[in-house]
């Protein structure tokens, strides 16, 4: 299969993934707040598809709205199903919610509920093993004075280490620009790493990775757009979907994969739910 | 003479980079002074690893340390920098083990000064954190209560606040709890450096007829109160007092309730007093004195 259509695979599972979640949570069959991914899965799958043609295991901080990433890293959905439902075969052993989940089997670590603090957490793990390691973020947790410290601090060290930042230019419904003149990856420049501010798209994101091998850190301003607001409260308007996007441009292979994926997710939430 | 805290604090260290090829992480560690002496002239290749001065961002590197298995030892050279350094402690280094499964432990030496450094950095903080759970705090004062706080940190896989100060880091001798087996005016629960003042304090209450049990409180938490003390206090005419370097709103109230709800007596605390602190003398907050200490048992039983 080609790397466009591994990435298409793991971004449709996502995606099917955090729409059961969206529909579970309307049914109130998910009692808590939820952080979804859908609409940004395609940074996480991309990336994943890239560590994994590499066989790279890399040591992976996320935050919430971490589904995607939890997934694409191939976590268990059937454990992040139990976590979503406060069970004690969840991820998290019911205590994660959807924002505090891990996994040990992929080296996925936990986030405290603190924006940003998973970015110095990281690089202070990745000063201790020296292995591969990627941290992700928002756009508003990149903003957090903490995560700036760390930026620097893992410069200094010359340290193997990947910061994303998913930009989904809001926070909660604040706008970038209302919040800041500056941007991400020039902020990483200026504290002497590699860095560049892109688009979703998955070739545009190999290109930038392909021959990056933890030689350093490095910074990734991924533009995105969401689906759910924060807390999937309600849906953002007609912004652009890169899902849709690719599953139109790859065709009938990927309509297939697609439609099994979703089998496959109603399934597995039908399953853990109890319905038959 | 004899072994120092400050030379214990040393040693230990020395052992924990160097034998234990163990790392050591804080700000400015190398610079003259060595904080305070209890630092070995090591460097980074050695494991004293030099962070950038960004409080919290150190605090969160160092957790993530933890979480990777390197059980640091990290450096806070004044008590009152924790509202910067400890978010990451205790909301993630304290929680990780309940949430995760996933053991983070470190030990945070969070160092006192005894005033003339203004209104954050003198005095102990450590009512920040205790009241956080997932975390141990401990006060040792002593060389060998040093000794035991690190290694009972070295065979446990909870976060670790050790509250210091540095009066005590010339201090060579141990410190020993007495309990009367009859019945006494008082009975004494001190913490962190008011314990140097106890011998003091027996003095100048035997002078005044006031009898009194000392017991020293070297954990801060978990407080666990031995039937002992309950006994002794028990057997207190006035009761008890928890003194303490930090404000009393925090661990001296908090230990004062548990042991009231133990026994029949009521417990009072003594520790800095309600306001800033301040650089001069003349508007500085220090940890209360042997005097001023005798002078709240006065008040006490003079019902005042």
């Amino acid at each position: 299969m080609s790397y466009r259509l591994d990435a298409f695979k793991k971004a449709s599972f996502c995606r099917h993934f955090e729409n059961q979640v969206y529909q579970n949570a309307q049914k109130k069959h998910i009692k808590f707040p939820m952080y979804l991914s859908a609409g940004q899965e395609y940074i996480p799958a991309s990336i994943a598809t890239i560590m994994e043609s590499k066989g790279i295991e890399p040591n992976i901080f996320i935050q919430h709205r971490g589904h995607s990433t939890y997934l694409s890293f191939g976590a268990s959905p059937v454990e992040l199903v139990d976590e979503l439902l406060g069970k004690k075969t969840g991820c998290a052993g019911g205590m994660g919610g959807s924002a505090s989940i891990h996994s040990h089997e992929k080296n996925i670590f936990g986030h405290d509920g603190l924006m940003g603090s998973q970015v110095p957490i990281a690089v202070g793990h990745c000063y201790s093993t020296r292995k591969p390691t990627i941290v992700t973020m928002g756009d508003a947790s990149a903003e957090e004075d903490y995560v700036m410290g760390a930026l620097g601090w893992a410069s200094t060290k010359n340290l193997p280490i990947l910061f994303i930042v998913e930009d989904n230019n809001l926070s909660i419904l604040t706008e970038k620009k209302v919040r800041r003149n500056w941007e991400m990856d020039d902020v990483a420049k200026a504290f002497k790493m590699k860095a560049v501010n892109i688009q979703d798209d998955p070739l545009v994101i190999k290109m930038h990775l392909e021959d990056y091998n933890f030689e350093g850190p490095m910074l990734l301003n991924i533009n995105t757009n969401r689906k759910y607001w924060h807390s999937g409260a309600g849906q953002d308007g007609d912004n652009f979907d890169r899902y849709e996007n690719e599953l139109k441009a790859l065709g009938e292979e990927a309509t297939k994969i697609d439609l099994e994926n979703k089998q496959l997710v109603e399934k597995l939430w039908e399953q853990q739910l109890g319905i038959q | 003479m004899g072994t120092t805290v400050r030379d214990t604090i040393k040693e230990i260290t020395r052992k924990h980079l160097i034998e234990g090829k163990g790392k050591c992480y804080g700000q400015c560690l190398t610079a003259v002074g060595w904080v305070g002496g209890t630092l070995p002239e090591l460097y980074e290749e050695d494991g004293m690893v030099e962070l950038s001065m960004a409080d919290v961002a150190g605090g969160a590197i160092v957790t993530g340390v933890a979480l990777a298995g390197g059980r640091p030892i990290y450096v806070v050279r004044y008590q009152g920098f924790q509202w910067y350094n400890a978010v990451s402690i205790v909301n993630y280094a304290a929680k990780s083990k309940e949430l995760w499964n996933r053991p983070c432990p470190i030990l945070v030496r969070s160092i006192a000064m005894e005033g003339g450094v203004g209104p954050v950095a003198g005095s102990s903080h450590h009512s920040l954190v205790s009241r956080m759970p997932g975390i141990k705090v401990i006060s040792p004062m002593t060389p060998r209560e040093y000794q035991y706080a690190y290694d009972s940190y070295m065979n446990d896989d909870e976060p670790y606040y050790i509250s210091e100060h540095r009066k005590s880091y010339d201090n060579e001798d141990e410190l020993r709890t007495f309990i009367d087996d009859k019945e006494v005016d008082f009975t004494i629960f001190p913490l962190s450096i008011t314990r140097l003042e106890m011998t003091k304090l027996v003095e100048l209450a035997g002078a005044e007829n006031i009898t009194l049990n000392i017991i020293h409180q070297l954990w801060i938490k978990p407080f666990n109160i031995s039937p002992l003390w309950a006994q002794a206090l028990n057997r207190s005419k006035y009761g008890g007092l928890v003194t303490d370097d930090d404000y009393v709103d925090g661990v001296a109230s908090s230990m004062a309730n548990e042991l009231s709800l133990v026994t029949t007596k009521r417990v009072h605390t003594l520790g800095l007093d309600p306001r800033t602190a301040g650089f001069h003398p003349s508007v500085d907050n220090l940890p209360p004195s042997a005097e001023k200490i005798l002078e709240k048992l006065k008040q006490i039983k003079n019902g005042i």
